[in-house]
């Protein structure tokens, strides 16, 4: 079993939700990534997932749009990722989730990517742009690698659309709580219970509620009805003010309150 | 064989590399698209509009100045530049204006560069009575201005994008994620051949009424077929409009012109057919501008309207297959070709279409009298005037 899986067995027999963390990687670079991870691990992130930056980042918000700009111009790239993740696996069993669009992979050739992630310990793959339809290869190619490949629902998504999505999904099922960009929101859309309780009647896969969540509170409220809440704009936002050991504390005080207001 | 495929695939490029978010809606656009393209009445209001608003049929212009000047090949203009609004572009948008009325749609938004898409969806928003959101760089909205103005003054809000380039891509980038957001009552009215599937087909049907007619219209002229066809490639729509009548007349040579920019070797060009390597962007599979690590580069053209680092799929394809053939011409080039078209035939052409222009004149003399081209006029002069003075250091 791998460790994302192992990590919701682990949750749930401690009554707990899984908080799962974004940041970008090289964001500002790849060596403050690599002091963040353990970091966000001991604040209380139970899945970290690092987002691979793209140039025209279409499902983004203006703040990781930024972050993203920010990663590219210290000169970050999938195989610099992929390094940083194999020294990071050296001190940490924490799921790592690379999370990004499909052209840095398809450049860098899907197959030696998924060999290469397998091999530094990246546990699974979210890609943005690659729906079901487009996704068999890869899905295919992932799988035999021991990659895990995660998709996502949104509240755009029909009965019809949940059932195939459902079936190739693996992981965790990510939920986008709301119908636009990532981006912190004020509110936690209300047809999020319902939408996530529909999910758990037709998956066994734990369901995750993301974009939009920033602070405890709703992190909290999410807690209630599903198996995780993902924060990640929030979280990046603090990348625009803070640097070096006062970016490390605000992440690690805004992480703790998030992982205390799930408890 | 008819393509796309039903995943909207031409071989391996096109496709639906879309959020999540994207993919219901963008299914029930294709239903509705699929429900009223064969439907009696959508066509017969189509056909009224492309008439009685548009102007429809565009003349197909036998230049003989212009082909006495070059010598070979006789040479004849679809003259899009004719549209009302000025350019081919609104075509696309009448259907898909329709379109949208038809899904309830009260909403419309559309991503521009040059601004003659964006100001043909801001001229059916008015004519439709709908709300209109143009997503514009920040670069190009400087360098046409006069379009800018006209968009505003037809009612639309011109956003400015200033991410990334501040260009085309951007604009689009953006227009996507709008959509994202607002989906339950917005029409997203793409302006080129691009996008996700049904776009690249959709806006190609509306686009082939430029070939059909220009088939019947040569066919008149000269009892036969044409030798050449020749058109620009930005996102590929006036083209496609051209060519795709002709697919199967496989005695017709078919190219398309990229925008090679400074040239392709310094590597500021916008001709991705070219010069381009295969990857996804704005929802499918095409040939892009790109680095080694997949993050897309930027365009260059002197028209605003070419300056984008992909193209749509179907051309994608027919490189190839070898269907078409693809070149690119300079800026300099483009420049000369809109100076020749005015001087010899007091036709100013947009600066996109000089770049059709400008291949003709290598073309032309390598042919014999009997043969034929069309070109095709995508759009008129008017907006580049300044571009054009500013180039031949003219201060208006």
């Amino acid at each position: 079993m791998g460790r994302i899986s192992e990590t919701f067995k682990r949750l749930k027999k401690e009554g707990q939700k899984a908080l799962v963390t974004f940041i970008t990687a090289g964001d500002p670079d790849l060596e403050t990534t690599a002091r963040l991870i353990p970091l966000l691990e001991n604040s209380g992130a139970d899945i970290i997932e690092l987002g691979v930056p793209f140039s025209d980042p279409m499902a983004d918000g203006p703040t990781i749009q930024l972050s993203s700009e920010r990663a590219l111009a210290s000169g970050t790239t999938l195989a610099g990722i992929l390094a940083l993740v194999e020294n990071v696996r050296r001190k940490t069993e924490v799921p790592l989730v690379l999370m990004g669009y499909y052209n840095p992979i398809l450049q860098y050739g899907p197959e030696r990517f998924v060999a290469d992630a397998a091999k530094a310990g990246v546990d699974g793959v979210l890609l943005v742009d690659l729906p079901p339809e487009e996704s068999a290869g890869f899905r295919s190619i992932a799988a035999a690698a021991g990659i895990t490949a995660i998709f996502l629902l949104t509240p755009t998504s029909d009965g019809q659309r949940m059932k195939k999505v459902l079936a190739l999904g693996s992981g965790f099922l990510y939920y986008v709580s709301v119908t636009g960009v990532t981006g912190a929101r004020k509110q936690v859309e209300t047809s999020v219970a319902d939408r996530v309780a529909e999910i758990r009647t037709r998956t066994k896969l734990p369901v995750v509620v993301g974009f939009g969540v920033s602070t405890p509170d709703q992190a909290a409220q999410i807690a209630e009805i599903a198996d995780g809440v993902v924060v990640g704009s929030a979280l990046v936002k603090l990348f625009e003010q803070f640097h070096g050991v006062a970016l490390e504390q605000r992440l690690a005080e805004n992480v703790a309150a998030l992982k205390q207001g799930m408890s | 064989m008819s393509l796309p495929d039903k995943q909207g695939h031409f071989g391996k490029f096109g496709g639906r590399y879309v959020p999540e978010t994207l993919m219901p809606v963008l299914m029930e656009l294709e239903q509705s698209y699929r429900k009223y393209r064969n439907d009696p009445e959508f066509r017969a209001e189509f056909r009224y509009y492309l008439k009685q608003y548009v102007g429809r049929p565009s003349p197909l212009y036998f230049a003989e100045n212009l082909t006495r000047k070059l010598g070979g090949a006789r040479i004849y203009l679809k003259r899009e530049d004719l549209n009302h609004t000025g350019a081919h572009k609104i075509n696309n948008t009448i259907g898909q204006g329709l379109l949208a009325k038809r899904m309830g749609k009260r909403r419309v938004i559309a991503e521009t560069g040059a601004g003659q898409h964006g100001v043909a969806t801001a001229t059916i928003a008015a004519l439709f009575g709908m709300e209109c959101e143009v997503f514009m760089g920040e670069e190009d909205i400087r360098r046409q201005a006069l379009n800018v103005f006209r968009m505003k003054l037809l009612g639309a809000k011109v956003t400015p994008v200033s991410a990334g380039t501040a260009t085309l891509k951007d604009a689009m980038n953006e227009a996507l994620r709008n959509w994202v957001t607002n989906v339950h009552d917005t029409f997203y009215v793409i302006g080129t051949t691009a996008g996700p599937h049904p776009y690249p087909e959709m806006v190609r049907d509306f686009q082939s009424v430029i070939g059909r007619e220009a088939k019947a219209q040569f066919r008149k002229a000269e009892g036969r077929l044409p030798d050449v066809l020749v058109a620009a490639v930005g996102g590929g729509s006036n083209a496609m409009g051209l060519f795709y009548p002709f697919l199967n007349d496989t005695g017709v040579r078919m190219i398309g012109v990229e925008a090679a920019g400074f040239g392709i070797p310094t590597g500021k060009h916008a001709a991705p057919l070219c010069a381009g390597k295969v990857g996804v962007l704005h929802g499918n599979m095409t040939y892009l501008l790109q680095d080694s690590h997949g993050q897309i580069a930027h365009a260059h053209s002197i028209s605003a309207g070419l300056d984008y680092p992909g193209v749509g799929p179907e051309h994608a394809w027919l490189k190839d297959t070898g269907r078409a053939e693809y070149v690119s011409v300079t800026d300099d080039e483009a420049l000369a070709g809109f100076k020749l078209l005015t001087e010899t035939e007091g036709i100013l052409p947009a600066l996109e279409s000089s770049h059709a222009v400008a291949h003709l004149v290598r073309l032309a003399p390598q042919l014999p009298n009997d043969t034929a081209i069309i070109a095709c006029l995508s759009g008129r002069g008017d907006k580049d005037i300044h571009t054009v003075a500013d180039a031949m250091g003219v201060v208006l």
